[in-house]
């Protein structure tokens, strides 16, 4: 697999404040990555550093196979950071056009990638006119001008509105359904599982899991179960080898798995027990109970 | 290097103030022609600024220079804000990202001010030509092309005065206030001056000075008036020796070329260290 970005003991300290401590990742073409962290974590100072705007204290990084300088790599590159940075005084078209010479690509493409973003019709306005909102999708605009290898976006959903932070999403799962490789930076974590397939997680510059989505946490889910013999059913979990620890709230009982169970068999075996159910759902933990689970356990 | 240059040019051309203040410069720097129009009555006597020889080749170069290069201020505040407004918008890191290098950055920074300066050398050789050939008394091919070095050091003077600009853009982020340091350093060199010259003697101040970036400038070319007609005549009158060395020299020259590298390399030694 083609490698985009590799890490290598990445720190960055300001003064005693360690933001980024012995950081090391790969980010593989064709994945959408999620860089999962609190507010104050070190994503942004991450990604300005592999971005030429933060200086690394120590450690370092390279695009693609390392055979060409940051600058030139950043060409293949998209990003946006934290907030958007366009000319006031220029339109959108001027500003996406002024991108165009700095990443040296043909202006061909600005109204295309406009329309990507639903901006077209905004192209002549002035950027100190746009709404927060479509600051954010001009951001995106501009940095798709190039076709970038990948798209880098940090917090692009915040401050926006709940229409905002929706068309934002739609414009990402569109890029990624298209084979764009993504590295979304983001402490929602709702966001991140609904577009990543793969997450590095840090916590105090430190990094406490990088890879798939699915593989974050080594349990095997869990059963929600109802029927009419409640306590029957508890002392039935109980009793299986499967199972770990059985609780019931609110009139159902959940279930936590320690090896891999399917819902037919559970059903079946529950059934010849004398069991039926009324209710049966076979989960996995949601990103945001195995990230507090994980940050959980370090305290 | 055409490509930073675009890149510059086409920050400026979209910004109003950059533009409106840009023409301005050279409107007024046009406006030196009208000084020959300048007449004034001293009793019976009629003085007429234009046969007073301002316009006589090779004069017209030393006087033309020096009256265009104390306009540089409108042209710094555009240099000025073209950094602080890096700084103020954040584009700066959004250029950055984008794939420009700092070096990169600041070379097209470097670049512009030199292409303005280029221009204004331009203006004022084609300007002096026309007035010269309208009013001189002389107009020989031998007298036109002498003291054409003033042409090189208002380059210079200009350059210099700019990468000063560019550097204190980058060191203080605000144009405002990167302008009111230029001021307090313009004072800066003339206390010193002032001190030197108190506790020790005109030649030590003098000597130590000129190394200053503002007195270097200044020192490239010296004030004009000295050399006009019924000044000369008055002093000779007055029996006052008015002996002053007025000529470009190689070293003060050299002085200059010295502060540009320090200044443009100065600022992209910062903008290298920083974090934005």
């Amino acid at each position: 697999m083609e490698t985009i970005l590799t890490l290598n003991n990445l720190t960055k300290h300001y003064g005693k404040v360690k933001a980024v401590n012995d950081l090391s990742f790969t980010i593989e073409k064709g994945n959408v990555y999620g860089i999962l962290g609190p507010n104050g974590s070190g994503k942004s100072t991450t990604l300005g550093m592999v971005l030429n705007v933060v200086n690394a204290t120590s450690g370092d990084f390279k695009w693609f196979d390392g055979s060409d300088t940051t600058h030139h790599a950043l060409k293949k590159v998209g990003a946006i950071i934290e907030r958007p940075n366009f000319y006031p005084y220029m339109t959108a078209a001027q500003n996406l056009e002024l991108v165009c010479t700095i990443k040296d690509v043909d202006t061909g493409k600005i109204e295309e990638k406009l329309e990507v973003v639903h901006l077209l019709d905004r192209k002549d306005s002035k950027f100190s006119t746009f709404s927060l909102g479509m600051k954010q999708r001009l951001a995106i605009a501009s940095a798709l001008l190039n076709d970038p290898e990948i798209l880098i976006l940090d917090e692009p959903t915040n401050g926006l509105d709940p229409q905002g932070i929706h068309q934002i999403r739609e414009i990402i799962k569109n890029i990624a359904r298209g084979g764009t490789t993504i590295l979304l930076a983001s402490h929602l974590l709702d966001e991140v599982e609904k577009v990543c397939s793969h997450v590095v997680i840090i916590r105090k510059g430190i990094k406490l899991y990088a890879g798939p989505v699915e593989e974050l946490n080594a349990s095997h889910g869990f059963f929600e179960l109802r029927c009419e013999k409640q306590q029957e059913l508890i002392t039935v979990l109980e009793g299986h080898p499967d199972f770990t620890s059985v609780k019931e709230e609110n009139g159902l009982v959940t279930g936590f798995l320690k090896n891999p169970l399917s819902a037919e068999a559970l059903n079946t075996f529950l059934f010849n027990q004398g069991l039926v159910l009324s209710h049966m759902v076979k989960r996995k933990e949601s990103l945001e109970e195995q990230f507090l689970q994980l940050t959980a356990n370090l305290n | 290097m055409l490509r930073l240059l675009t890149i510059e040019f086409y920050k400026l051309k979209h910004s109003r103030s950059s533009k409106v203040l840009s023409i301005a410069y050279f409107v007024i720097l046009s406006f030196i022609a009208l000084i020959a129009s300048i007449e004034f009555n001293l009793g019976d006597f009629q003085i007429r600024i234009a046969d007073q020889g301002i316009f006589n080749f090779p004069f017209i170069w030393h006087f033309n220079t020096w009256v265009a290069a104390t306009l540089k201020f409108f042209l710094a505040i555009v240099i000025v804000s073209m950094i602080s407004n890096e700084y103020s918008n954040r584009t700066l890191k959004q250029n950055l990202i984008d794939g420009l290098s700092k070096k990169e950055f600041m070379l097209s920074k470097f670049y512009t001010v030199v292409a303005f300066a280029l221009l204004s050398t331009l203006f004022i050789f084609i300007m002096s030509l026309i007035l010269g050939y309208s009013f001189s008394d002389y107009t020989e091919f031998s007298i036109v092309t002498r003291e054409m070095e003033f042409l090189l050091a208002y380059f210079f003077k200009l350059v210099g005065f700019f990468s000063f600009c560019l550097f204190l853009g980058v060191l203080v982020k605000r144009s405002a206030f990167a302008l009111g340091f230029l001021f307090v350093w313009w004072i800066f060199e003339n206390i010193t001056y002032g001190i030197l010259r108190w506790k020790g003697s005109a030649e030590t101040a003098d000597a130590i000075v000129q190394f200053f970036p503002l007195e270097a400038m200044k020192n490239l070319i010296n004030l004009p008036f000295q050399r006009l007609n019924f000044i000369e005549t008055a002093a000779n009158q007055l029996q006052a020796d008015i002996a002053i060395d007025y000529a470009v020299h190689w070293y003060e020259v050299a002085i200059v070329s010295v502060w540009i590298f320090l200044f443009i390399y100065g600022a992209y030694a910062l903008l290298k260290k920083r974090d934005l």
